[in-house]
């Protein structure tokens, strides 16, 4: 491709002052600006995203999370809502005690922050609807494949809460109930609860599987053409 | 046993500058993050790519480009006789550190900054040509992961039998230890040669033929692979579409 007087966007490079893709996808054109779009690739966070997140390593006042991108991100502890009160000095006490906030392996759900120099990505939870996620089911799909909605959090009729993260890391969990005053203390899930849960991944397979987009409706459509079958019975 | 016939036909029945079937397709492995098969002739290869993710290892973090991890292998029954090949001999240490610089050539390492990029590569099925198999299938991997390159690799193979050239050498081609054996690749747009190897000796004056005829091989798989990841995209974009 040979365009002049246009500026370069990503995807795309200049050889002997020519712009050539270098990757095999699809051309978007903004004005001047051309990019082109790979077919597939890791997360490129954008600031505003919700994403799921899984804890690989515990630091200094910081903790990285995996989020299917290219570097690993991170979430400061300054960026955290602790327990009791949100406006607090954050103490050595609050360093010392990270480990029993997040360890590795748990699973959050966040919001990018900020983009770095390198493309890392810097998180927050400071909302009370991220945070750690307990008791559920993680799916893990293209990014693509998540659209671009309003929210991210669905409370689906059938009775369960999903996240789509931009990043592609879906969380399903039962719909709190509204009596359970610390959610940390829920234990038990009923078979039915965790018969939804099961279907919902299923039918989020499914479309992925068929590169079908992901949100609310498409789901909650699935959801209910899946009715006709036991959960058994599915592929997978 | 004679290589090319008095028909002016090689064993398997090609002419001397004709390259095998050669058959692909890209993203045949869910889990990776990109991954390509490959049939060169009867020579058969897998790549798989994981990345770019965070370098695991603190000492590989390049703070400038992305480091390159290749690994190169071959199956326990890839060839006629079956035997354990241990990872990490020195052959194929030698083999992968030669595919990484190459790679290097090609990939926009300085797009991703402490990153790592992972390509696996396993021979199926060796009957000749391996490297070049290797490479072809660890490009379409690569393209199928989106990771910005600046062209395609493309490699092939080449030699001298009774001073005319053949390209794409098969194995039992191969195994004529007196004949010189090019394994060459390019950046098929600008003709760049990134790779050029040869086994056993060639005169001087022959080299510009052999060279002639390998580039043209390059150039007559760079059709094939190219047509194949358009048709890749063009497949993405009609279910992309459909919904």
């Amino acid at each position: 491709m040979t365009i002049f007087h246009s500026c370069r966007g990503h995807g795309t490079y200049l050889q002997d002052n020519k712009l050539k893709a270098s990757v095999a996808g699809f051309v978007e054109k903004v004005g001047k600006l051309i990019c082109v779009k790979p077919v597939k690739s890791r997360y490129n966070g954008e600031v505003g995203d919700v994403v799921v997140g899984i804890i690989t390593e515990v630091g200094q006042r910081r903790w990285k999370v995996d989020t299917y991108s290219r570097l690993d991100s991170l979430l400061m502890l300054s960026a955290v809502n602790l327990p009791g009160g949100e406006l607090r000095r954050r103490s050595e006490k609050d360093e010392l005690m990270m480990r029993q906030h997040l360890t590795e392996g748990d699973l959050i759900s966040a919001e990018v922050q900020s983009v770095h120099g390198d493309g890392s990505l810097a998180l927050h939870t400071r909302s009370l609807k991220y945070g750690k996620l307990i008791q559920g089911t993680l799916v893990t799909v293209a990014p693509a494949l998540i659209k671009r909605c309003k929210t991210h959090f669905h409370n689906l009729e059938c009775g369960a809460s999903i996240i789509l993260g931009n990043n592609g890391y879906i969380w399903i969990s039962p719909l709190l109930k509204e009596d359970a005053e610390n959610q940390t203390t829920k234990s038990d899930t009923s078979t039915l609860e965790r018969e939804i849960v099961a279907r919902l991944r299923n039918c989020i397979m499914a479309l992925a599987e068929r590169q079908m987009l992901l949100y609310d409706t498409s789901i909650t459509y699935t959801y209910e053409a899946s009715l006709n079958y036991q959960v058994s019975q599915h592929k997978k | 046993m004679e290589i090319i016939s008095p028909e002016g036909l090689r064993i398997d029945g090609r002419r001397p500058e004709e390259i095998r079937r050669f058959n692909c397709r890209l993203g045949v492995l869910s889990r990776a993050d990109g991954s390509a098969y490959l049939e060169q002739g009867n020579t058969k290869a897998l790549a798989s790519i994981n990345g770019p993710h965070q370098a695991g290892d603190k000492a590989k973090i390049k703070h400038d480009r992305v480091h390159i991890n290749f690994q190169y292998s071959m199956a326990t029954f890839s060839t006629n006789e079956r035997r354990n090949r241990p990872k990490g001999d020195k052959r194929s240490i030698d083999i992968s550190q030669l595919m990484r610089e190459i790679f290097q050539s090609a990939i926009l390492t300085d797009l991703y900054p402490k990153s790592q990029i992972d390509i696996h590569v396993q021979i199926l099925q060796a009957d000749g040509g391996n490297y070049s198999a290797c490479i072809n299938a660890a490009t379409l991997a690569l393209m199928d992961a989106g990771v910005p390159m600046k062209d395609f690799i493309c490699s092939c193979t080449a030699s001298l039998v009774d001073s005319k050239t053949i390209i794409d050498v098969n194995n039992s081609e191969e195994l004529h230890f007196s004949n010189p054996l090019l394994t060459l690749a390019i950046l098929p747009t600008s003709e760049e040669i990134i790779l050029c190897q040869m086994k056993s000796r060639l005169h001087a004056d022959h080299l510009e033929d052999i060279l002639k005829a390998g580039i043209k091989g390059c150039k007559d798989i760079y059709e094939i692979m190219h047509r194949e990841v358009l048709n890749h995209v063009r497949e993405a974009a009609a279910v992309m579409n459909a919904t």
